[in-house]
């Protein structure tokens, strides 16, 4: 079961906002979809982000995807170790996988709620 | 459009394969992961469903003279049991598609392999230009299962599903005999740089064949392995694949492949090829590289250095063997010798690349 206090976007990101801080991150189905990371980009601190839009990349042995932003605003905050520790993303998608912290101006109207997500995922292929 | 599926759909699906659509066919892409499997060739074995390929018999009194027009290779010097990679080309000498050509062990008859993607036009090929020969052109890509045992604890693991002498049988090499318990061939051929083979029995007989070599190979580590290994694993060997470093737009010559032509015959393309030979080539060739990035080289990435375009990114893999991401790509002349600095470009930022000679893998034997 995914955490209850994150939303989610059908591209299989998430965002768990706190304070008016979001904590964002790509979920274990994405991490499980691409498979053999290679790389990760991620955005610098100061940088704005805008809901619905790609905000970093990331390559798995096969392909190059976007990661896309659920909510609009500043970064705060990077996750820096993350592109040199992508097991992270294997072993803790939720938690010490997340990859930004953003100061929220707004969110996307696509947000879902962790069980929409899990309905939605319910139809994806496995 | 529907997707073909091989006679062994359900079986990956028990395995836990990821299914995707390839050249038509629903087609298993990994079971537990890409890197994985592909060290699973390279130190033991993996088993691949090949059902995808294009298997087509040609037979007839006209057989050879026939082959001689419609590919590269010269069938003259391919002895029963024998087989030769080769190249249909069109007029122009550009590649319609790679094949191997087998000569079967009782003399009497010809197999062909071909790329999933090129089959219908293949077929059509064959079939226009068999009008004009005593031949038949037998598609039995849908009577027949193509089952892979790929890396070097191959031979060990299929001596124990089969009577054909497999010690004495050499590279490149066939046999047709009791495979299973079935009359079927294996052939000592593989598109991973490892040995191996590639086996031919009917669909009725897929299943029981794929169970029972993954049961015999249980104790040397035996797994299947999906497409998206394989693609990584004949990069590595350098092995060329169509709609990558070899297409349409593409000849053999530049590609590297001119040891797959053989000018002793009168083959669709010779002529054009011959002019291109007579110019001094076409002025880029086809090289390997490697790079310190840890980007990943994809297809269509321009190639640059001294701050111009040299050419494209044809394949790319980050390669578990070597231990470092590479390529292949298409570069003007005065780029292709090893050890030239290039760069390979993703959207405007260039990562630095070293041109270095294929294959980048050679197995030790």
């Amino acid at each position: 079961m995914r955490p209850k206090d994150c939303k989610y976007l059908k591209s299989h990101e998430w965002c768990r906002i706190e304070g008016g801080i979001a904590t964002l991150g790509i979920t274990d189905y994405a991490v499980a979809h691409l498979s053999d990371l290679v790389f990760l980009d991620l955005p610098s601190q100061g940088k704005k982000v805008t809901a619905g839009e790609s905000y970093a990349e990331i390559e798995s042995v096969k392909a190059v995807s976007d990661i896309y932003s659920p909510v609009s605003g500043e970064i705060v905050d990077v996750n820096r170790g993350l592109p040199d520790d992508l097991d992270q993303l294997k072993n803790d998608p939720f938690g010490k996988g997340w990859m930004i912290k953003v100061k929220v101006t707004a969110e996307s109207p696509e947000l879902m709620t962790a069980a929409a997500y899990e309905a939605y995922v319910a139809t994806q292929p496995e | 459009m529907t997707l073909h599926e091989t006679a062994l759909k359900s079986v990956h699906e028990t395995l836990g394969a990821r299914l995707v659509p390839f050249a038509g066919w629903n087609m298993p892409v990994q079971y537990r992961g890409i890197l994985e499997e592909v060290q699973l060739v390279r130190t033991r074995a993996g088993l691949f469903d090949l059902g995808h390929m294009g298997r087509v018999a040609v037979r007839g009194p006209d057989a050879v003279a026939f082959l001689q027009r419609v590919q590269t290779n010269d069938v003259t010097t391919i002895k029963p049991g024998q087989i030769r990679y080769a190249m249909f080309l069109n007029e122009q000498g550009l590649t319609q598609d790679d094949i191997l050509v087998y000569h079967e062990p009782a003399g009497d008859g010809w197999f062909l392999v071909i790329n999933a993607g090129n089959c219908e036009r293949d077929l059509g090929i064959l079939r226009a230009a068999a009008a004009s020969f005593r031949v038949t052109v037998d598609d039995q890509t849908r009577q027949l299962a193509m089952i892979a045992i790929q890396g070097p604890r191959s031979q060990a693991v299929t001596q124990r599903v089969t009577e054909i002498d497999l010690a004495g049988l050499k590279y490149y090499s066939w046999a047709r005999g009791r495979i299973a318990g079935v009359n079927g061939a294996l052939s000592r051929t593989g598109y991973t740089g490892e040995d191996g083979f590639e086996f031919y029995v009917p669909q009725s007989e897929a299943v029981r064949l794929w169970n029972l070599l993954l049961e015999q190979g249980r104790a040397e580590g035996l797994l299947p392995a999906g497409l998206g290994s394989r693609d990584t694993l004949r990069l590595e060997a350098g092995m060329p694949l169509y709609g990558h470093e070899i297409d349409e737009t593409t000849n053999p010559l530049e590609a590297g492949l001119g040891w797959a032509v053989k000018f002793t015959h009168d083959f669709v393309g010779r002529a054009a090829l011959e002019q291109i030979q007579a110019k001094g080539g076409t002025g880029r060739r086809l090289v390997g590289f490697v790079t310190p990035s840890r980007r990943v080289p994809r297809q269509g990435y321009p190639l640059v250095a001294g701050g111009r375009e040299i050419g494209k990114v044809a394949s790319g893999t980050s390669s578990p063997t070597l231990q470092t991401n590479l390529g292949t790509g298409y570069v003007a002349d005065a780029f292709a010798q090893p050890g030239t600095e290039i760069a390979f470009a993703i959207k405007d930022k260039l990562e630095p690349a070293k041109v270095v000679p294929l294959p980048f893998y050679k197995r030790s034997r």
